[in-house]
C-alpha cells in the first residue's frame, strides 16, 4: 500500500470535485479497494470517503418501483422485505456472492465498480493490459480457466466477477449517476464496458462522478432465479451464472429475461436470447435454439472451453426449473 | 534426573488402562481452547516486543537466474526505511521436515519466481511493504528453466523401488486386470497463521518468537543458518495457527528476521504475506500415478503395481512419498513399485498433511473401486479379501490392523448396502445421488522424545517439553497422560510447551506428536510413580492413585515432604520398529450428490472409521479426524495450485482462489473410533491420528461421483468441468 490522503467528503459536490481530479479513488465498502491498494494493483494518492453522504435508504418509486441507496449495503438490500418479496432474483444473487462479513460492508454502488478478479491483474510482477495499458495479457496464454467466452479482445479476457449486477441487468434496472455536469440515469445493461482496446474503462462513470442509487422497475410477474455455478459451495466466483424472470401465459413464454454473470466483462445480456422464447412452448429444442443464440459468437482459451458447454447446460437448467415452478 | 526407555519389544500390558484416575481418553476439552477464542493466546507476530522494526521480504520475479545489482538508494529515502539486508545468509526456500540443517541460503541464486531475495525493514509494516515493492533490482536471467514434470528425464528414487515377480505376466494371465493412470494437481497448507517471526538480540543471545512445528529441529536449523551454538539461540512457539507441513522446517522470514535484527540493533519481525506464504513456503507437489492392479476370480490380487512421478526443485531430497502405504496394504505377489522425481523450477515441493497417502491413496482406492467393478463385487468386499496375514513386501507381521473392523463397523454405521453396484440409479430432481468408500491407510512413526514432569510439593503437576501444539491437543492430552499416571485431575496439570529451554521433544509432524511425546511423559511418570510406591513400601505396578491420593488415603502432599519431585522422560523407538509394520488403518463411506445440468458436487454425508491405537482423547481425536476428512473433500473436489505455464509462478496464492472448503463444503461428518490397543506402536499403545482422516477420502468422494452419475473420473480435484467432461449423455 503507497501512502494516500484521506479525506471525508462532506457532501456530494465535494466528493465529485475530490474525485474529479487524478489520481482520487472513492471509497464506500472498501472490501475490494482496499485489498487492491495493498497489492498496489491501485495506487491513489487520495480516498474519498463518501460513506456518510447519506444515499443509504432503500425505499418505493412513485411508479412501485424501489430505488436502492447507493450506500445501503448488500446484507441490507438482500434483506429487505420488499426486495425478498418483489425482486427475489436480486437477494439471491447479492446472497451467492462473497460472505456474510463482506456483504455486511459492501455497498451496492461500490459492488457494481468491483474489479475483476483475473490472477494477472491481480499480481503487480505480471503483465495486464487492464492494470498497466500496454504491457500485455498474461491470461490469453496463461491460466485462464475463470476467463471470459463472450465480448473479449485480444488485449483482455477478464471477466467481471459480481453477482448482484447480474440480476441487476435481468430486472432491467438503471444506474442513478451524478457528477459536476449533473445527474444521469443509465441502463444498467450499458454501465459496464467491453475491453477492446481500452481494457482499463471498466464501466462509463466519467470522473467525478459517483452512483447514488440504482432503480427497480415496478415490479413484474413470473419466476425469479438466480443460478450461479461454481465449485464450491459458497465464497467463490461464478463459472457461469444466470439471472432468470420468466413467465409463462397459456403454457408459452410470455416473459424471458435472462442475464448471465461469469461470461464476459460485463454481466452479459443479449436481448435475442429472451425473444426467442417469446411466445414459444418449452422443449429442450427451444432451449437448445437460446443457448444457440447466446454461444453464437463465444470463444474459449483453452481452459475456460468448458464454459461454452456449461453455459448450455446451466440455461437448459435454469429454463427448465423456471417451466417446472410456472406449470 | 533423566530416565531412558528405548522400546525393543512390544507391551501389550495395557498398563494405562490400569490407572485409577479414570480421565485418559475422556473427550476433554482443549486447555487452551479458551484463550485461542478470546484472543488471549498470543501467535508469533503477536507477541509485545518493545522497539520493534518491521521486515517485508522481497521476491524474485524471474524463474531462474541471478541478482546482479540491488539499488538500496531506490527505497533507503523512503519514509521510514531502516535497512535493506541482503545477506547471502538469507534463506531461499523452507527446511524440509527434520531436515535438522539450514535450508538454501544464498539470495542472489534465484531458481522460482517468488523466491524471496532481500528484506526490507521500515519503522512500520505499511513503509516496510511499500518499499519492498519499490525496490530496484537487476537480474541476469537464464532461461529455459524446465517448468512442467513431463518436459524434463526423471530420476528414479531408488530406495522406493519394487520388483517382485513378474507383473506384467500376471497382468496378461489374471481373470480381471486394470491400467489406470490418476493425477492429482498441487496443494497448499493453507493455514490460518501466517509464517511469522520476531527476533531479538542480548548480546550473543537470539530469542526468536515463530510459528513453527518442531522446535527440535528447528533450533539446529536456525543455528546452522546463523553459524551460531544452539545454546546461543532460543526458540517460542507457544501456539501454533496450523502448520500441516508448511511449519516442519524453519522458513524464509526466521532466519531474515534474525540477521536483520542483528543489523539494525533493534527486535525486527518479520511476517509473510499471505501471498507470500503461498508462493515461497512449500506445495505438495502434483502426481501423475500409473495404478496396475490383477486380480483372479474372486478379486483376490495377484499383482500390484503404482508408479508416480512427482516433482521438486533441483537440490531437494524430498520426494513426494506417494507409494508409502502402497507397499504393504494390499497382497500381490506380482509387484512393481516405482517412483520419480522430476526437477522442475516450481517452488519448493514438501512436506503438506499426510505426505504420501494424501495423494497416493486417492488414486489406489479409486482403482481399488474399478477393479471391484470389473470382478463385480462389491467394493468392501474386495477389500476385505485382500487384507494381507502380514507386510507383503517386507514379511513382517503388523504391529495390529484394523482394516478389517474399520471396513466392517464403518460400513454398518454409514449403512452401505452390500452387493454389486451401479451408477446412475438414484436421482432427485436435478441431482443424481451415489455412494462411495474408500479404506485409510497412513504409516505409524513415532520419533525420540524428552518431557519432564515435576511432581509439586503442593500435589500439582507440571510438564516440560519444547514439543508444539499446533492445534491438534497437545496440551490437553499431555495434562490427560500426566494426570491418569499421578492420579491427578488434569486442571491440576500445568503444561508448558514450544520452548526451546525445556527438554527436547519430538515436534508436531507425520501424526508422530502424540504417542511419542506422550510416551515420554509416560517414562517420567513411572519414575516418579516408582519413587512414591518406594516411599509407601510397594512397587510401582501396584501403586493406585487418584485424585492425589493413595488408596490407603495418604496425599501426594504428605508423600512428597514438601519438596517437589522431577524426572526426565527420555523415550526412543527401539528394535521394533524393525520388527513390525506399523500403520494406522481405516475406512471412508460418503454420499454425494452430482448436478445433471452442471457438473458441481456436493458431498451429503461422509463418515470414516479409524483405528489409531489407544484414544488419548475422544475429543481431539475426532477432531482431527474431522479435519482429516474435511481436507478430503478439498482434494477431491476443489483444491488445486495452478502455476503459470511461463515462468511457473504459482497463480492462485490466497484463500479467495485456492479453494478449501468452506462450511458449506462441509456436511455431517461421523467418526467412529475403533477400539484398539498398539504395544509395538508406542509404550502408551498410540498410533498417529492427525493424517489418517485425510488418506484415501478424496477416493470415497470420488467413487460416489462415479456411482451416482457414471462419471469415472481419473484427474483430482473433480470439478464441474471434469465430471461434465466425463458424464454419460
Amino acid at each position: 500500500m503507497r501512502p494516500f490522503q484521506y479525506t471525508r467528503a462532506p457532501s456530494l459536490a465535494e466528493a465529485s470535485n475530490l474525485t474529479a481530479g487524478e489520481n482520487t479513488l472513492a471509497i464506500a465498502g472498501g472490501t475490494n479497494l482496499l485489498d487492491l491498494m495493498k497489492l498496489q494493483v491501485e495506487t491513489p494518492g487520495q480516498l474519498a470517503d463518501i460513506n456518510r453522504l447519506g444515499y443509504a435508504d432503500i425505499e418505493d418509486t412513485d411508479d412501485g418501483g424501489l430505488r436502492l441507496g447507493a450506500l445501503a449495503t448488500n446484507t441490507e438490500t438482500a434483506v429487505h422485505p420488499r426486495v425478498r418479496s418483489d425482486y427475489p432474483v436480486l437477494s439471491r444473487a447479492i446472497l451467492a456472492g462473497a460472505t456474510q462479513q463482506l456483504r455486511n460492508k459492501a455497498t451496492n454502488g461500490g459492488n457494481l465498480c468491483q474489479r475483476t478478479r483475473c490472477f494477472y491483474f491481480t499480481n503487480i510482477d505480471q503483465p495486464c493490459n487492464k492494470r498497466e495499458p500496454g504491457s500485455g495479457c498474461g491470461a490469453i496464454d496463461g491460466i485462464a480457466k475463470l476467463h471470459a467466452i463472450l465480448g473479449t479482445s485480444d488485449q483482455c479476457i477478464a471477466t467481471y466477477p459480481g453477482d448482484m449486477a447480474v440480476a441487476l441487468s435481468a430486472l432491467g434496472a438503471t444506474v442513478e449517476i451524478s457528477g459536476d455536469k449533473g445527474e444521469r440515469s443509465v441502463p444498467v445493461r450499458d454501465f459496464h464496458c467491453l475491453p477492446g482496446d481500452t481494457p482499463w474503462i471498466e464501466n462509463i462513470l466519467e470522473r467525478g462522478e459517483i452512483i447514488t442509487g440504482i432503480v427497480l422497475p415496478a415490479p413484474v410477474g413470473g419466476t425469479q432465479i438466480y443460478r450461479k455455478v461454481r465449485e464450491r459451495s459458497s465464497y467463490a466466483f461464478a463459472l457461469v451464472s444466470v439471472a432468470a424472470i420468466i413467465e409463462l401465459t397459456d403454457g408459452k413464454f410470455s416473459r424471458a429475461d435472462l442475464a448471465f454473470g461469469g461470461l464476459a466483462h460485463k454481466p452479459w445480456h443479449d436481448p435475442r436470447v429472451g425473444e426467442c422464447l417469446l411466445g414459444q412452448v418449452p422443449s429442450d429444442a427451444l432451449f437448445d435454439k437460446a443457448a444457440d443464440i447466446l454461444l453464437e459468437d463465444a470463444r474459449g482459451f483453452g481452459e475456460n472451453d468448458f464454459k461454452i458447454p456449461l453455459t448450455r447446460r446451466t440455461l437448459h437448467a435454469v429454463l427448465s426449473q423456471a417451466t417446472e415452478d410456472a406449470a | 534426573m533423566t530416565v531412558h526407555f528405548k522400546q525393543d519389544e512390544p507391551d501389550n500390558s495395557n498398563r494405562l488402562d490400569g490407572m485409577k484416575q479414570g480421565v485418559l481418553g475422556k473427550p476433554m476439552p482443549r486447555i487452551e481452547g479458551l484463550a485461542k477464542v478470546t484472543g488471549t493466546a498470543p501467535y508469533a507476530a503477536e507477541y509485545p516486543v518493545e522497539n520493534c522494526a518491521e521486515g517485508v521480504l522481497v521476491t524474485a520475479t524471474i524463474t531462474r537466474g541471478e541478482v546482479t545489482s540491488i539499488d538500496r538508494k531506490s527505497v533507503l529515502s523512503m519514509p521510514g526505511v531502516i535497512a535493506v539486508i541482503d545477506d547471502e545468509k538469507l534463506c531461499t526456500r523452507a527446511a524440509q521436515g527434520t531436515a535438522n540443517e539450514a535450508p538454501m541460503q544464498g539470495p542472489a541464486q534465484v531458481c522460482y519466481w517468488g523466491q524471496p531475495i532481500a528484506l526490507v525493514v521500515a519503522k512500520t509494516f505499511e513503509q516496510a511493504r511499500d518499499a519492498a515493492k519499490h525496490l530496484n533490482v537487476e537480474y541476469r536471467v537464464e532461461e529455459g528453466a524446465p517448468l512442467d514434470p513431463g518436459e524434463v528425464e526423471p530420476e528414479e528414487q531408488e530406495d522406493e523401488t519394487v520388483h517382485q515377480g513378474d507383473l506384467a505376466h500376471a497382468m496378461a494371465e489374471a481373470a480381471h486386470s486394470i491400467d489406470v493412470t490418476y493425477t492429482t494437481k498441487g496443494h497448499a497448507s493453507a493455514a490460518m497463521e501466517p509464517h511469522a517471526a520476531i527476533a531479538e538480540w542480548d548480546g550473543h543471545k537470539l530469542t526468536v518468537h515463530a510459528s513453527l512445528q518442531m522446535l527440535n529441529y528447528n533450533i539446529t536449523e536456525l543455528a546452522d543458518a546463523l553459524d551460531m551454538e544452539e545454546d546461543d539461540v532460543r526458540l517460542i512457539s507457544r501456539y501454533v495457527g496450523g502448520g500441516f507441513g508448511s511449519k516442519l522446517g524453519i522458513s524464509e522470514e526466521v532466519v531474515a528476521a534474525a540477521l536483520a535484527a542483528k543489523q539494525v540493533g533493534r527486535p525486527v519481525r518479520v511476517v509473510q504475506s499471505r501471498q507470500q506464504v503461498f508462493q515461497t513456503v512449500m506445495r505438495r507437489s502434483e502426481t501423475t500415478q500409473r495404478l496396475r492392479l490383477a486380480a483372479d476370480d474372486n478379486g483376490k490380487l495377484v499383482g500390484f503395481g503404482h508408479e508416480a512421478l512427482v516433482s521438486n526443485l533441483p537440490g531437494e531430497s524430498f520426494a513426494e512419498p506417494v507409494l508409502q502405504s502402497s507397499h504393504f496394504l494390499y497382497g500381490g505377489e506380482n509387484r512393481e513399485l516405482m517412483l520419480n522425481v522430476a526437477r522442475i523450477h516450481r517452488m519448493t515441493a514438501g512436506s503438506v498433511r499426510a505426505p504420501g497417502e494424501a495423494v497416493g491413496m486417492p488414486a489406489l482406492e479409486s482403482a481399488m473401486d474399478v477393479l471391484a467393478e470389473k470382478v463385480g463385487i462389491d467394493p468392501v468386499e474386495l477389500r476385505l479379501r485382500n487384507i494381507p496375514e502380514d507386510d507383503p513386501e517386507e514379511g513382517l507381521p503388523f504391529s495390529s490392523h484394523k482394516l478389517a473392523e474399520c471396513l466392517k463397523q464403518g460400513a454398518q454405521a454409514f449403512g452401505w448396502e452390500n452387493g454389486p453396484r451401479k451408477p446412475r440409479q438414484r436421482r432427485e430432481g436435478e441431482w443424481w445421488i451415489g455412494i462411495g468408500m474408500a479404506s485409510a491407510a497412513r504409516v505409524h512413526n513415532v520419533s525420540e522424545a524428552k518431557a519432564r514432569v515435576t511432581l509439586k510439593a503442593d500435589g500439582t503437576a507440571l510438564v516440560e517439553t519444547d514439543m508444539t501444539d499446533i492445534g491438534t491437543g497437545t496440551y490437553t492430552i499431555l495434562a490427560q497422560i500426566a494426570g491418569e499416571m499421578l492420579g491427578l485431575d488434569p486442571k491440576r496439570v500445568l503444561v508448558e510447551l514450544g520452548d526451546t529451554r525445556h527438554p527436547r521433544g519430538p515436534g508436531s509432524g507425520g501424526s508422530w506428536g502424540a504417542a511419542s511425546i506422550g510416551s515420554a511423559v509416560y517414562v517420567a511418570c513411572k519414575a516418579i510413580r516408582e519413587e512414591l510406591a518406594t516411599k509407601i513400601g510397594t512397587s510401582e505396578d501396584k501403586l493406585e492413585l487418584n485424585e492425589g491420593r493413595t488408596p490407603t488415603g495418604e496425599s501426594l502432599t504428605d508423600l512428597l515432604e514438601g519438596k517437589d519431585l522431577a524426572r526426565e522422560g527420555h523415550y526412543e523407538p527401539g528394535d521394533i520398529e524393525d520388527d513390525y509394520t506399523a500403520s494406522g488403518f481405516g475406512a471412508f463411506f460418503a454420499e454425494v450428490r452430482v448436478n445433471h445440468y452442471t457438473g458441481e458436487t456436493r458431498v451429503d454425508r461422509m463418515l470414516g472409521a479409524f483405528g489409531f491405537g489407544r484414544v488419548l482423547n475422544a475429543k481431539t481425536a475426532r477432531s482431527q479426524c474431522i479435519g482429516g476428512i474435511t481436507w478430503s473433500i478439498g482434494l477431491a473436489l476443489t483444491e488445486a495450485l495452478e502455476f503459470d505455464p511461463r515462468d511457473g509462478h504459482l497463480v492462485n496464492c490466497d484463500l479467495a482462489e485456492y479453494h478449501v472448503p468452506v462450511h458449506r463444503d462441509v456436511p455431517d461428518l461421523d467418526v467412529v473410533l475403533v477400539e484398539e490397543r498398539d504395544g509395538a506402536a508406542s509404550p502408551i499403545q498410540a498410533k498417529g491420528i492427525g493424517e489418517l482422516g485425510m488418506c484415501g477420502g478424496a477416493a470415497a468422494i470420488a467413487n460416489a461421483i462415479y456411482n451416482a452419475c457414471g462419471a469415472r473420473l481419473y484427474d483430482y480435484p473433480m470439478t464441474p468441468d471434469r465430471v461434465l467432461a466425463g458424464m454419460p449423455d
